[in-house]
């Protein structure tokens, strides 16, 4: 065994024990009754632990375990995905990999620093009321003023969006795609929380009216804005995967074990080849989910040009699946999978959530096939 | 050779040679490779006959019979290599990785000596007699019998389903050879010449028209006791080792295969591009999203082979999860023929001068990858009870004598070729 994976090995059972101390399901529900997102003392551990810190170079703040900031990050996410972890690590590593990648981050400095610290959460600003995920196409816009910008439009179902200091928002310049990255308290915008099915994620909407920003507030330019949307694309949506990937490890265990422990008519269910065969149609859908998240993962990390077409092949098959998948699980627990007070529910909102966040899979589905059909055989 | 020669010198080596002997793959033209083809065997044997002759073949079988006897690495470094060029890739499966390597594990000498080395050489290819007319899934179930009398064995029975044993020298045949004993304890593995008297052959047409299939029937083959491979009466354990080095095989994780391409290149992009405006659909959502889905889904399965076979490796995975990875390739065949079907609508029912009929012959044959190999059901008992463990399923035959067992009739007819 390698130093550098023992290392990993390492870190990721601190962020177990970690999640299974301070993000239990029971945590998980105490937030939600309250009425409350993240502990902000919690998201300062979590940073602590070095969550935040993954995608960012040491120079800045940053640091990672093996090698791969984004394999860890998303070993991470798997790890959150068991037990549903609340918190912005998601818009965060999201907004970082956005600033760290961006030919002006020297500017940005600061604001890497504060993110990685904990001490300032981000949130991205991407999708638009009643449109589908269409990054590139904002209709915001960013007009010219004497002191910058003017920005104008609306952003919806932004994750963190009330809780964030920072947005970073993708809007239409006339010289093409810009993105911004404003304080949350910036005069003219106005936030609007937003109901959503999972218990403690937090989603809002964000009007900007005549919301101005200058120059120095800039992330990139807009040779480049393309490119780092499309960077944060693929990072927000491997990390939705590779939680899903743990959500989905969970649940199946979790019904594995009922099945052997529940009997019917004098026989475990799992001595049953009607549920025998689903268990193992199940457990090969969620080794594909696996593969093709550590393919897209690999893709991403290694920066291949082809990694946007892999991240939809991941985002497309595990929302076709990880649905279905956890609905059959609830199915085999009997009514009990249908109550509130089983955990089942959790699980099943997360993966619903994520579903249909950051393209559906038939939005993914029509993207490769016009990304392979303009690129022609590959080899 | 006086030292060992390194991973890169080797490489750098079989480049110069593969560039000067073997033929290169051109892009537009795919290589023979049907499995029914006679023409596809003999080349291969060529080939094989080429990689041999120039000290590439049989990199990781011992050198003792014909092979280098080097590691894992060479191999790989090798399959690097020869990615530009044609290969015989019809003799990995079951030639090399199948047949020959468990009778590296169980054969003797003299078989190991005769069998592995003509293979290698490409002058014997070999296939796997395994199931039989009358049995289905339960192969230890078979009724094929060899019976000694003072002059050896004598086989009588019918296999079916082996591919390619048209094509093929030898084949390891499973017979009971004790029916007064639980059927997994009266079996024998012999290694049978297929072109021999009391053998006769019959290629299974198949309802897409392919006929890579076999049906052999053995009325009276005599074979002596060199043909027994391993012990008799332990024959079950000898198809345990067939078993494994198939699982390995599909899982990509057989040190003797030899070349990586795909078999068959039914997998090109341009299919169903232009399938969709063949079809008139090409800028119809409904189509883009079925085709994408096929997309995606290929490459789901090429990181589902690589995730699973590489956990089969460290142990993460038990064996039998090479089910996992043979039940996956059902699912993507029946979404490829399933959406094909749907893009060419009513092109792939009445045939016109687009030529899409052949879209809806394809489909008639669809459920051949979910039977060949052992049915999806079958993947799926394997699956449940040793990938996750789940209680087995019931069996009326488990510890009683064969004898004694319902099963059904020998299939004694022959059916005759229209």
């Amino acid at each position: 065994m390698t130093e550098s994976s023992t290392e990993t090995e390492l870190f990721v059972a601190t962020a177990r024990a970690f999640l299974d101390r301070h993000a239990t399901l029971s945590q998980h529900r105490a937030l939600h009754s309250e009425n409350r997102s993240v502990d902000p003392a919690w998201w300062k551990q979590v940073a602590e632990l070095g969550w935040t810190g993954l995608l960012v170079p040491e120079d800045l703040g940053g640091g990672n375990i093996s090698g791969s900031g984004l394999h860890d990050l998303a070993a991470i996410a798997e790890q959150i995905g068991h037990t549903v972890a609340p918190g912005p690590l998601h818009p965060v590593s999201t907004v970082l990999a956005g600033l760290v990648d961006a030919d002006n981050r020297a500017e940005h400095a600061e604001t890497i620093r504060a993110l990685v610290s904990g001490n300032a959460v981000a949130a991205w600003a991407v999708d638009e009321p009643g449109r589908t995920f269409d990054p590139h196409q904002p209709t915001l816009t960013a007009t010219a003023a004497p002191e910058g910008y003017r920005l104008d439009g609306v952003k919806d179902r932004v994750e963190a969006g009330a809780q964030a200091d920072l947005l970073l928002v993708t809007a239409r310049a006339e010289d093409g795609l810009r993105q911004f990255l404003i304080p949350s308290d910036a005069p003219g915008l106005s936030v609007q929380p937003q109901r959503c099915i999972d218990l403690v994620k937090r989603y809002a909407r964000i009007e900007f009216d005549a919301v101005t920003v200058d120059e120095s507030s800039a992330i990139g330019h807009s040779a480049n804005a393309s490119a780092l949307i499309d960077r944060q694309c693929q990072v927000a949506i491997v990390l939705q995967c590779a939680e899903a990937v743990g959500i989905l490890e969970t649940v199946l265990t979790m019904t594995v074990d009922w099945t052997r422990d529940r009997y019917s008519f004098g026989r475990p269910l799992a001595s049953y080849q009607a549920i025998k065969h689903r268990l193992a149609d199940m457990t090969m859908w969620l080794h594909a989910c696996r593969g093709i998240t550590a393919g897209a993962v690999d893709r991403v990390a290694a920066r291949a040009t082809d990694a946007t077409v892999w991240v939809s092949a991941a985002k497309s098959y595990l929302g076709e699946h990880a649905g279905p998948i956890v609905q059959d699980c609830i199915q085999l627990h009997g009514g009990i999978g249908v109550t509130w007070e089983h955990d089942l529910h959790l699980f099943l909102r997360r993966i619903t959530l994520y579903r249909n966040l950051f393209g559906t899979p038939s939005e993914h589905h029509r993207a490769i096939y016009r990304s392979a059909r303009s690129s022609g055989p590959a080899a | 050779m006086t030292a060992v020669e390194s991973v890169d010198a080797f490489a750098a080596r079989a480049r110069a040679w593969l560039a000067d002997n073997m033929p290169r793959l051109e892009p537009d033209a795919p290589s023979r490779a049907g499995r029914g083809d006679e023409g596809a065997w003999l080349r291969a044997r060529e080939l094989q006959q080429r990689l041999y002759a120039g000290g590439f073949a049989g990199i990781c079988f011992p050198r003792e019979y014909g092979g280098l006897g080097l590691d894992v690495s060479y191999q790989k470094a090798f399959d690097v290599e020869a990615a530009g060029y044609e290969m015989p890739l019809i003799l990995n499966v079951p030639t090399f990785t199948i047949c020959c390597a468990s009778l590296l594990d169980v054969g003797t000498e003299d078989q190991k000596r005769q069998h592995i080395s003509a293979a290698l050489r490409g002058e014997e290819v070999l296939v796997q007699l395994l199931s039989e007319p009358g049995g289905g899934s339960d192969l230890a179930g078979l009724i094929t019998r060899a019976d000694r009398d003072d002059q050896g064995w004598i086989i009588n029975g019918a296999k079916t389903w082996s591919t390619s044993a048209f094509a093929a020298d030898y084949g390891l045949l499973l017979a009971r050879t004790d029916p007064t004993v639980p059927k997994h304890d009266g079996l024998t593995m012999f290694l049978t010449p297929i072109h021999a008297p009391g053998v006769t052959l019959r290629r299974i047409e198949q309802v897409d028209g392919s006929d890579e299939f076999c049906e052999e029937f053995f009325d009276g083959l005599r074979l002596d006791d060199s043909a027994v491979v391993g012990e008799v009466n332990k024959g079950w354990e000898v198809a345990g080792r067939l078993l494994f080095h198939e699982r390995r095989a599909v899982g990509r994780g057989s040190e003797f295969a030899s070349g990586r391409g795909h078999e068959r290149s039914e997998d090109s992009y341009a299919d169903y591009f232009t399938l969709a405006e063949d079809s008139g659909v090409a800028e119809d959502p409904l189509a883009q999203d079925a085709i994408g889905r096929v997309l995606a889904r290929r490459m789901v399965r090429d990181c589902l082979v690589e995730h699973v076979a590489s956990a089969m490796r460290d142990g993460t995975l038990p064996p039998a999860a090479g089910s996992i990875i043979r039940l996956f390739h059902s699912d993507v065949t029946f979404l490829q023929v399933d959406t094909a079907m749907e893009i060419a609508g009513p092109l792939g029912v009445v045939d016109d001068e687009r030529g899409l009929l052949k879209v809806g012959e394809r489909y008639l044959s669809r459920q051949t990858v979910a039977l060949g190999g052992g049915s999806d059901e079958m993947a799926r008992n394997v699956i449940a009870e040793r990938v996750l463990g789940l209680p087995r399923e019931y069996a009326a035959d488990r510890g009683v004598p064969f004898n004694q067992v319902r099963h059904n009739e020998a299939r004694n007819e022959r059916r005759q070729p229209p």
